[in-house]
């Protein structure tokens, strides 16, 4: 039971910080569209770095 | 964490250690040392051929610029031997001209020296005729005086008459 | 032309009947069809985890199972033991029993026991654990390391034929290679060369590319119906992570072990406790990051195609047959579709996140 409140707070977390990324690489495209390359690779680079830490949260609760 | 050790396999883990090992020094080997070499080759020879390319353009510009520099010194010598030929011409045109008004004059002078003469000769001819006539007249009137008072007058009137048209 | 084509499209045809075969009725325990929640869930999980045999479907009507067996390979406690996994029957409850010179081994989900001296049938504890029967080291062919040796033999066969077509003075390869190529390109002008460096990343590119496409061509055959599930194991996951964390320890250079050890310009007290973070971060944060994220995307991944697949026996009772099955078929071929991005975007990810430590482990400091 607690790990699956666990498992939603992580997920609350993941899902603030992945919005905040998405979102502001959207915003930087938008205002720089010449530098969509690097910013969608440096948004996939920090998501991942974000998702590893949510999974292995995910998987220590497991 | 603990059903993820528990599924964790030992055997599992050092079968794909050992896969891998032989797969990256095989891919190495046989795979990625010729295709990165090769990448690596044929890049190198279309920047090779870009920069030839370049160098080409470069060369032709700057055989086009000299050729243009040989244009322009052609043309500027051909305006100059224009120019020169042009001098002459006048140079000559005008020689000629001085020439023959040196001619000219020194005929014109000759001339009027020769129609000096001429008229000198005239003169001293006329004077002489004058003297002449007048010797001539002088004798006759001498003469009719010598004979006739009035016929005297009469003939020394017609002949000055006549004598001042020269 | 037409006839190879036709031939194809059957070949996968069947293929993808087969898999919707075997996931609505395989691994029924005697000839009892999967559909109760508890049956799916067992069913996924099973999928889940490593086999000893290829298994791709069951017919109920004759109780024959259709797939064929794989070698398994143990060190028990009398030395190495080699046999065929068609010699447990099937059996996945640790009920058959095999005598070999002495050692009583026997299957429970999927691992291999062996029993204790005396014991002729395995006991559990209250958890279902095996209480008599030690784990051996399962050297096996499973079906995860038949899957990596089909990878690595598919890889040796595409790219040393990329390899061999340039050797013969063909500069722009032909066919299949022409899809490789730019391939190879991309990770080394995309991955490699932006995060480990110009001058160093030649080094470094047999493991990135033999990573990427280990990972991805593994990944996608995950997405086959013939039920590879090799990313997904976390053993697996955790000899890439830490063969990434070996290179990039081997090939530090001074400064960066001057920064992680001694870091400059910070107040000396402060220097062996970064110390002790730094290391920590580069010896197990990263690389269990690196294993956790790939292991969990795949598994996830399968989790949530086979729920979505158990949709048309879960949703009979309420929409009936027809409404469940279409329900499911669009919603799996949706996720389908996800899945396969995914698939490469691992790879991606732990291709590039590798040359990204790679290339903090390579990197020179001048400006100090």
């Amino acid at each position: 039971m607690y790990n699956l409140i666990g498992a939603g707070l992580i997920v609350i977390g993941g899902g603030i910080g992945l919005g905040q990324i998405g979102g502001k690489a959207m915003e930087s495209i938008a205002r720089q569209p010449e530098a969509a390359g690097k910013i969608q690779t440096a948004m996939i680079i920090i998501g991942a770095l974000l998702e590893g830490l949510a999974f292995g949260a995910l998987i220590l609760g497991k | 964490m603990e059903t993820l050790l528990n599924d964790f396999s030992i055997g599992l883990f050092f079968m794909q250690a050992a896969i891998l090992l032989i797969l990256i020094v095989l891919m190495r080997k046989f795979a990625w040392k010729p295709i990165l070499d090769a990448l690596q080759t044929r890049e190198d020879g279309i920047q090779n051929a870009l920069d030839a390319a370049e160098k080409a353009k470069l060369e032709m510009q700057n055989l086009t610029a000299s050729n243009e520099k040989l244009l322009q010194e052609a043309r500027i010598e051909r305006d100059g031997m224009m120019k020169e030929a042009r001098e002459m011409k006048n140079n000559m045109i005008s020689a000629a001209k001085e020439e023959a008004q040196v001619q000219a004059n020194a005929m014109i002078e000759q001339a009027q020296v020769a129609i000096e003469g001429e008229k000198k000769a005239a003169m001293a001819e006329l004077k002489n005729h004058v003297a002449s006539l007048s010797l001539e007249i002088a004798e006759k009137v001498v003469r009719q005086e010598l004979s006739n008072k009035d016929k005297q007058l009469v003939l020394v009137d017609s002949l000055l008459a006549e004598a001042k048209l020269n | 032309m037409v006839a190879t084509k036709s031939i194809k499209f059957l070949v996968v045809f069947v293929l993808a009947l087969t898999s919707f075969t075997a996931f609505a009725q395989d691994d029924a325990v005697e000839n009892n069809l999967v559909d109760s929640p508890d049956e799916i869930r067992e069913y996924i999980a099973h999928h889940l985890k490593d086999s000893h045999d290829f298994h791709f479907f069951t017919d109920n009507a004759s109780g024959t199972h259709y797939g064929f067996p794989l070698p398994v390979i143990v060190w028990t406690s009398n030395g190495l033991k080699t046999f065929m996994s068609s010699a447990f029957h099937h059996d996945d409850d640790g009920e058959v029993i095999v005598d070999k010179d002495g050692a009583q081994l026997l299957k429970y989900h999927s691992k291999i026991y062996e029993l204790e001296n005396g014991a002729t049938a395995l006991s559990f504890d209250e958890d279902n654990h095996p209480t008599n029967a030690n784990r051996v080291l399962d050297f096996s062919i499973t079906k995860s390391v038949f899957g990596m040796i089909l990878t690595g033999l598919l890889m040796l066969l595409g790219f040393g034929a990329l390899a061999r077509g340039y050797k013969k003075g063909k500069t722009i390869p032909k066919g299949f290679s022409r899809v490789l190529e730019p391939l190879v390109i991309y990770v080394r002008d995309e991955i490699a060369r932006p995060n480990i460096g110009e001058k160093k990343y030649r080094k470094f590119m047999g493991f990135l590319l033999t990573v990427f496409f280990f990972i991805w061509i593994l990944n996608v055959l995950g997405l086959t119906p013939l039920g590879f599930n090799v990313t997904g194991q976390i053993a697996v996951t955790a000899c890439l992570a830490i063969f990434t964390m070996v290179i990039y320890m081997f090939s530090g250079t001074r400064d960066f072990w001057a920064h992680t050890l001694w870091m400059p310009g910070v107040p000396y007290i402060l220097r062996p406790i970064l110390a002790v973070i730094e290391l920590v971060g580069f010896v197990i944060i990263k690389p269990f990051s690196l294993l956790v994220r790939l292991f969990a995307n795949i598994t996830a991944g399968h989790f949530v195609v086979m729920s979505l697949m158990a949709l048309m026996i879960t949703m009979k009772a309420a929409f009936g047959p027809v409404a469940s099955t279409g329900m499911s078929l669009v919603l799996s071929i949706f996720i389908m579709f996800i899945e396969l991005l995914v698939a490469f975007l691992q790879a991606f990810i732990f291709t590039m996140l590798s040359s990204l430590f790679i290339g903090m482990a390579v990197e020179e400091h001048d400006a100090h």
